[in-house]
């Protein structure tokens, strides 16, 4: 008695494991609770939310784990039901439909027949053996080969097509379950992090988002260039380029790669992504400085100081923009007369040399050359389990398009003697589109009807 | 001809089906349906020379990108993809009276297009320099119009359903069995054209940025609407859904579908901001 309560129990548990309606219930869930985190911005300062949402609700949203909701433990909870449903659910039905699929009835009774889609029942006045020839021919050019079984003095013809197409709903199911395992081998063996290498450097070491100590690259990364580009007269930029080379064990192994935003660089399974950049340190500059009506003589400075005119004054760069106004490069400057006064400050531009003469001061500046030593921020990703996700995405997407397109179809045939001809009775089934299935068995019946009332010896 | 006189040209046509198939609605008259439809035919011509053309005048400025890169590019490919769907459709059931329900989403998306948004051709950032963009906007506009086509076909349903359907105005509707199975079968086909938007979505993060998802509230959305279209096939395959239930979780999955394409962008804040 005790024991009969036990197993209704875990049968009870087991079925609600199984249920379409739990399946049906984490889809939801999941779709809901997932708006959530759309709506409250995720991962950001304390701050931020006391500031919007105020003390008593941020402490709400801590409690809850809201502002990281999508690591927190009632949302990966969820996740996990959705796994144990879909793990359940094969296991109960999967040997089920191997054994349906490996032993399909092979002698059909009359009252299985009449459940069939598009069952018939043909006389005709052939010999059940000539019948049997026929329609095992005629199975074998229009639907798959037919197996042929003789019980009680009935022939019996089965042919199917397509058994295999049964599984890829376990293939699609299964898919699911292989992303997450790539999630996880990710998150275990992988790691993400950021480095900064100015120009000319190198570094053997990145930071992982949030911890203190860096992490051993095993090899040296050294950026040999960064550059921005923009497209011609605009402040739209164009590309975002670094150029890059790996030392490993003192060789250099690649050499002058260059990355861009959507072009990354791949050394022993880390990747480095171009991401963000910025300015380390003083710019140099190299300028041509003409006296008015002397000629010219090339002066190099760097960005901030006050550079000696002849006069006795000076002048001093304070400002350099990448794309002036559609006018490409420029620096913006001023000069300083010799008793100190600070003078207004103006633009010169590198692709027009001649430019500044025209504002009619006693030096006119070209502006040559212009370092600005740069970083360039790279986003360092190593995930392993990468490859173990494209394959589920891989399954996902052709299994389900098999579960939804392929078809198992079968067709029963019973061949019964009747005085010198035969009782035929015909049927099948599919597990999809059985509309499609309705219009080829009709087909498929007129040309058995013409078959069979072919005359005998004839095709 | 510019590419803008084009779009310009498709929205006219696409009005004029309309009309046309709602016309036929009230008239009945099969003149007016095939009429309908050749209008339809040469909207959708119209529309593919316009992006064609789009395509060459970004060329001749010098950008190779193909033209489904803002907001306006976005809008006319999904105004095509749901003349693709639908036509597709039309040539299988050839149910006219679909047409007034499914024409009027692409004539209000050029409409908006035309009137409303920037058409100029701009070069990409680079963060969006990558065929993988391309992959991924194809696929999911024609997901998203596939749901459009289900979304109008649930509501000719709710409004025939439990209605004498052998004389008066809802006769020339299909049966609700066909309208049912216009709805599902859409759906079979925008699921797993959703699918691969999110995969090559991801791909595409995961090749430029290094994290193939990272719960960005345009990517959230996504896989909000593929859960609740996996809910409607799995409620569909082994419940038995079909009908009333199944139409308005149809027009409710367009409804989220809609909010992702265009609620996050104008609501919500995150990656995709159609390069603002
Ligand atoms: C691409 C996504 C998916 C596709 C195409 C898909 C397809 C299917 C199909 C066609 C069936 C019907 C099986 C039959 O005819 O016997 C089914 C059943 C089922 N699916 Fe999915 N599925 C998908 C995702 C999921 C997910 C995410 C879950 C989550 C838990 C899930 C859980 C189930 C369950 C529990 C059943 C019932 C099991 C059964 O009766 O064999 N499926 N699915």
């Amino acid at each position: 008695m005790a024991n009969q309560k036990e197993t209704t129990f875990a049968k009870k548990v087991a079925d609600f494991f199984c249920s379409l309606k739990l399946t049906i219930f984490c889809l939801i869930s999941l779709a809901v609770t997932s708006i959530i985190g759309t709506v409250i911005q995720q991962n950001k300062p304390r701050g931020e939310y006391v500031q919007v949402y105020g003390e008593n609700l941020t402490n709400v949203f801590e409690k809850l784990q809201i502002i990281d909701m999508y690591h927190a433990w009632w949302f990966l909870g969820l996740l996990f039901l959705f796994c144990v449903n879909l793990i359940s659910c094969s296991i109960k039905r999967l040997p089920q439909i191997i054994t349906s699929v490996n032993n399909p009835p092979l002698t059909p009774d009359e009252s299985y027949f009449k459940s069939l889609t598009g069952a018939k029942t043909f006389d005709s006045k052939l010999p059940p053996d000539q019948a049997r020839e026929r329609l095992s021919n005629l199975l074998g050019e229009r639907f798959a080969k037919a197996k042929t079984t003789k019980a009680d003095g009935t022939i019996h013809l089965f042919a199917q097509k397509m058994p295999w197409a049964r599984f890829s709903v376990y293939v699609t199911h299964f898919s699911i379950l292989l992303i997450f395992v790539g999630a996880i081998i990710g998150n275990i063996w992988g790691f993400k992090a950021y480095v900064n290498i100015v120009e000319g450097t190198s570094v053997d070491q990145v930071w992982k988002q949030g911890e203190k100590n860096p992490l051993k690259l095993g090899f040296e990364v050294r950026c040999d260039d960064f550059s921005v580009t923009f497209y011609e007269g605009g402040q739209r930029p164009k590309e975002f380029a670094s150029v890059l080379d790996v030392i490993d064990n003192g060789q250099e192994v690649i050499s002058n790669r260059k990355i861009v935003v959507n072009d990354p660089l791949s050394y022993k399974g880390i990747t480095f992504y171009q991401s963000s950049y910025g300015s380390a340190g003083a710019a140099t500059f190299k300028m041509r400085v003409t006296p008015k009506g002397g000629s010219g003589r090339i002066v190099t400075g760097q960005e901030g100081d006050h550079i000696p005119l002849p006069n006795g004054g000076s002048f001093a760069v304070n400002g350099y923009a990448a794309e002036y106004q559609g006018f490409g490069p420029a620096v913006q400057m001023h000069v300083n007369t010799p008793d100190g006064k600070h003078g207004n400050p103006f633009v010169v531009f590198q692709r027009h040399p001649e430019f500044d003469a025209r504002r009619g001061g006693d030096y006119a500046f070209a502006l040559l050359e212009y370092n600005e030593l740069q970083y360039t921020g790279l986003q360092v990703k190593k995930d392993p389990g990468v490859w173990v996700v494209w394959t589920g995405c891989f399954l996902m997407i052709f299994g389900s398009m098999a579960a939804f397109m392929l078809a198992h179809r079968r067709i029963w045939i019973a061949i019964v003697a009747r005085g010198n001809g035969c009782t035929v009775r015909f049927g099948g089934t599919t597990h999809r589109n059985r509309a499609a299935f309705d219009l080829y068995l009709d087909e498929l019946t007129t040309e058995i009807e013409s078959t069979l009332n072919a005359p005998a010896g004839e095709k | 001809m510019t590419s803008v006189q084009l779009f310009n040209l498709t929205t006219i046509g696409y009005f004029v089906a309309m009309i046309l198939f709602i016309a036929y609605l009230v008239t009945r008259s099969r003149i007016i349906a095939l009429t309908a439809t050749i209008v339809a035919w040469v909207g959708f011509a119209t529309n593919t020379a316009a992006i064609t053309l789009r395509w060459f005048e970004g060329r001749a400025m010098g950008y190779s990108q193909a033209p489904l890169s803002n907001l306006y590019e976005s809008i006319v490919f999904f105004a095509w993809s749901i003349l693709f769907i639908y036509l597709l459709m039309d040539l299988k059931y050839r149910q006219r009276a679909v047409g007034a329900f499914v024409m009027p989403f692409a004539f209000l998306g050029m409409t908006w297009a035309q009137l409303g948004l920037n058409d100029a051709i701009e070069p990409l950032v680079p963060a969006l320099q990558s065929n993988w963009l391309t992959y991924h906007v194809i696929t999911c506009f024609l997901g998203y119009a596939a749901f459009a086509v289900a979304c109008g076909a649930s509501i000719m349903y709710l409004l025939i359903v439990n209605k004498n359907q052998e004389s008066g105005f809802f006769s020339i509707f299909p049966s609700s069995k066909v309208l049912d199975d216009i709805n599902y079968k859409s759906i079979m086909i925008g699921f797993p054209l959703l699918t691969l938007g999110i995969v090559t979505g991801a791909a595409w993060a995961n090749y430029a940025w290094g994290t193939y998802w990272s719960w960005d509230p345009k990517e959230t959305w996504s896989l909000i609407v593929w859960f609740i279209y996996a809910a409607f096939l799995h409620a569909r395959f082994t419940r038995g859904w079909a009908g009333k239930r199944a139409a308005w979780l149809s027009i409710f999955g367009f409804a989220a579908t809609i909010f992702c394409y265009l609620g996050v962008n104008l609501v919500l804040s995150g990656l995709h901001s159609y390069g603002s």
